[in-house]
């Protein structure tokens, strides 16, 4: 189901393009910024010139972001993607990350016969249903979400997780129908709920107007959830940006974040154009949010799954 | 209340307006001139019209900007018999970008939310220009939970740009406001109306968007990010934002198509900026129906058909069995 071999790196994109969509992405008073929460600051790796296949290590050895060390790869993936000389947190796809958080072989998926389309006919430089067709291929899933039930050291819960590799994690109709599916499921058989969010795109331009929509949609069904008393820990993965942020990931009776993800609401660089002012040098990281008071935990990799269990065993009726 | 619009699509109209203007400033007129007039003054009407049956989106975007069109403040002194200004958030200050207060609409007493942009520079600069900081969306929270209590319906007026884009909008927690506004509104237990009166901008908009009834004026545009935003991100110019304006398919007639709206409400000849007046009576009339309607509905009724609109949103492909 999931491949042993972690791959610390995310597919490379087709094109930086392929990027964002946001809620927050908007410029209003500077129309002419452009908004990119990439900024140099995602845990986006540059695109390599091959397209490789996932779980193959690309090179024995590759730079750390965090500490610009070079670090052996192997030790990397060994350690839930996690570097070994700064604790620095690479991407990890939502396939891993079902690997990481839930108990072996208990993971089932649900709702993927749910899949995108293109309810628009956008289309940019590209038709997005052809870049569609490209994300799938280039990461295995059939949209930016896994959903399905799980067990996480024996207690049984909603799992969802969004893969900021797939049109930079943005919620589009299949993922907030998804989403809203679990919380529903979850709401009827009285389960937690966990979803592990990482998106730099928000909600899903290439879908319109209906993309914002799934952010009212998501939100209407976890009140539903909230007043039949459920748990959501919501946990917040680099990067949490713009729609996303602005409703599901926001939402949780718990939020934890692994460190120094980026998280936030508009892009910095449309805050640092709009404003025109240098940002603090934590600007928007899980410690920034922590420090104001958005956050409940900063919890590291390894202690995810142990700190989730003893949260549900905390609130457990 | 006509006026020199700007728009360069509307330079016809603009030298129309002058010409006819040039006759009526005559005291005396000839035969011959008043001929003239009713000519130039049915051109200009079938123009306009003209115009603005075949509005581009991106056209559609300028007159939903025009700095002429009416305000949340506008409506609030045409539209309904008094407005009861309440400030603050009760936590942080007093967001000039949203206002909101109690309000008489006919028989109606009701509570209205609503974006505000400013008129002069000084307003605009002092509401931000319609964004919102966070403490804008806590002023609207701890409203609804008021309009809740008391139960007086909620009538929100949707006019933004976007979310204020801030170091201290995040350190107040934008997202996180917004995420709790969409929370709370679908299940506050009062009659919610929605109405899009220029910008929809993105999250800032839909912050205040949840409700039992929406609907957008005929001009206004609602997108999930700002045609220039998208141009910047996909075409990696500005300059594309009319073609990004196309494709994000934001109009009135687009959003009704995809069932995210309920009503569009039609502006005057030539846009709401072109007469206040008979685009407050058009809206009055519009809320006046429909909280008709609404204030009938059982509460609880009310709220699974309030979860159903929104549960129902987005297009996608069911497969029939994954192997």
């Amino acid at each position: 189901m999931v491949s042993a071999q972690s791959n610390p790196n995310p597919p490379s994109p087709t094109g930086p393009e392929s990027a964002l969509a946001a809620a927050g992405e908007v410029a209003p008073i500077t129309p002419g910024t452009a908004s990119s929460v990439a900024d140099g600051r995602l845990d986006e790796p540059p695109a390599s010139p091959v397209q490789k296949k996932r779980g193959v290590p690309e090179g024995l050895w590759i730079k750390c972001p965090g500490c610009s060390e070079t670090v052996y790869r192997k030790e990397v993936a060994g350690r839930l993607n996690v570097c070994p000389k700064c604790d620095y947190h690479f991407y990890v796809s939502a396939t891993d990350r079902v690997a990481q958080v839930l108990d072996d072989g208990t993971f089932e998926p649900m709702y993927e016969e749910l899949r995108p389309t293109d309810p628009l006919n956008f289309a940019d430089r590209r038709p997005y249903s052809e870049r569609l067709i490209a994300e799938q291929r280039r990461t295995g899933l059939t949209d930016a979400v896994l959903t399905g039930i799980g067990m996480i050291r024996a207690r049984r819960v909603a799992f969802a997780v969004t893969d900021s590799a797939f049109i930079m994690g943005s919620m589009g109709s299949v993922v907030g129908e998804r989403l809203a599916r679990l919380v529903e499921h979850a709401t009827q058989q009285c389960l937690p709920l966990i979803i592990i969010s990482g998106s730099g795109g928000g909600a899903r331009m290439h879908e319109g107007i209906l993309s914002l929509m799934q952010m009212a949609k998501v939100s209407a069904a976890l009140a539903r959830y909230h007043g039949s008393g459920g748990l959501y820990i919501s946990v917040l993965t680099n990067p949490t940006m713009g729609g996303v942020a602005a409703s599901f990931a926001s939402l949780g009776d718990l939020v934890f974040a692994e460190p120094k993800a980026l998280i936030g609401f508009a892009g910095p660089r449309t805050i640092k154009a709009t404003i025109g002012i240098e940002l603090p040098e934590d600007f928007q990281t899980s410690e920034f949010l922590l420090k104001h008071g958005y956050i409940d935990r900063i919890v590291t990799r390894p202690n995810l799954k142990s700190e989730i269990a003893r949260a549900i065993d905390y609130c457990g009726k | 209340m006509s006026d020199t619009s700007g728009l360069d699509f509307e330079r016809d109209v603009t030298e129309l307006e002058s010409q006819i203007a040039a006759i009526e400033r005559q005291t005396v007129r000839s035969e011959e001139a008043e001929s003239r007039l009713r000519e130039l003054r049915l051109a200009r009407v079938d123009r306009l019209r003209e115009i603005y049956m075949n509005l581009s989106s991106w056209q559609t975007v300028q007159v939903a900007r025009h700095k002429n069109r009416p305000y949340t403040r506008d409506y609030l002194n045409l539209a309904f018999d008094e407005f009861v200004e309440l400030h603050g958030d009760k936590f942080f200050g007093d967001d000039r970008a949203m206002l909101s207060g109690f309000a008489k609409l006919d028989r109606f007493k009701v509570m209205v939310i609503g974006h505000q942009k400013g008129r002069t520079y000084k307003e605009r600069a002092a509401c931000h220009f319609g964004c919102a900081h966070p403490e804008g969306y806590r002023k609207a929270m701890q409203k609804m939970r008021m309009a809740e209590k008391y139960r007086l319906p909620l009538i929100c007026f949707i006019d933004t740009p976007g979310a204020f884009p801030g170091k201290e909008a995040e350190e107040r927690g934008q997202a996180q406001v917004i995420a709790e506004s969409m929370f709370l509104m679908s299940r506050l237990r009062t009659p919610i109306i929605c109405v899009v009166i220029g910008e929809g901008g993105s999250g800032g908009a839909l912050g205040i968007g949840v409700g039992d009834r929406v609907a957008m004026l005929e001009n206004s545009y609602y997108s999930v990010i700002s045609p220039e935003g998208c141009a910047g991100i996909l075409w990696k110019s500005h300059e594309f934002a009319p073609k990004a304006a196309e494709a994000l398919r934001f109009t009135a007639k687009d959003l009704s198509k995809f069932g995210v709206i309920d009503k569009i409400i039609p502006e005057p000849l030539g846009g709401a900026h072109r007469d206040h007046h008979q685009m407050a009576m058009r809206l009055k009339n519009y809320l006046s129906a429909t909280l008709g309607e609404l204030t009938t509905q059982p509460t609880d009724e009310l709220l699974s058909v309030r979860y159903e609109k929104f549960r129902q949103m987005g297009e996608l492909i069911e497969e029939p069995s994954v192997g």
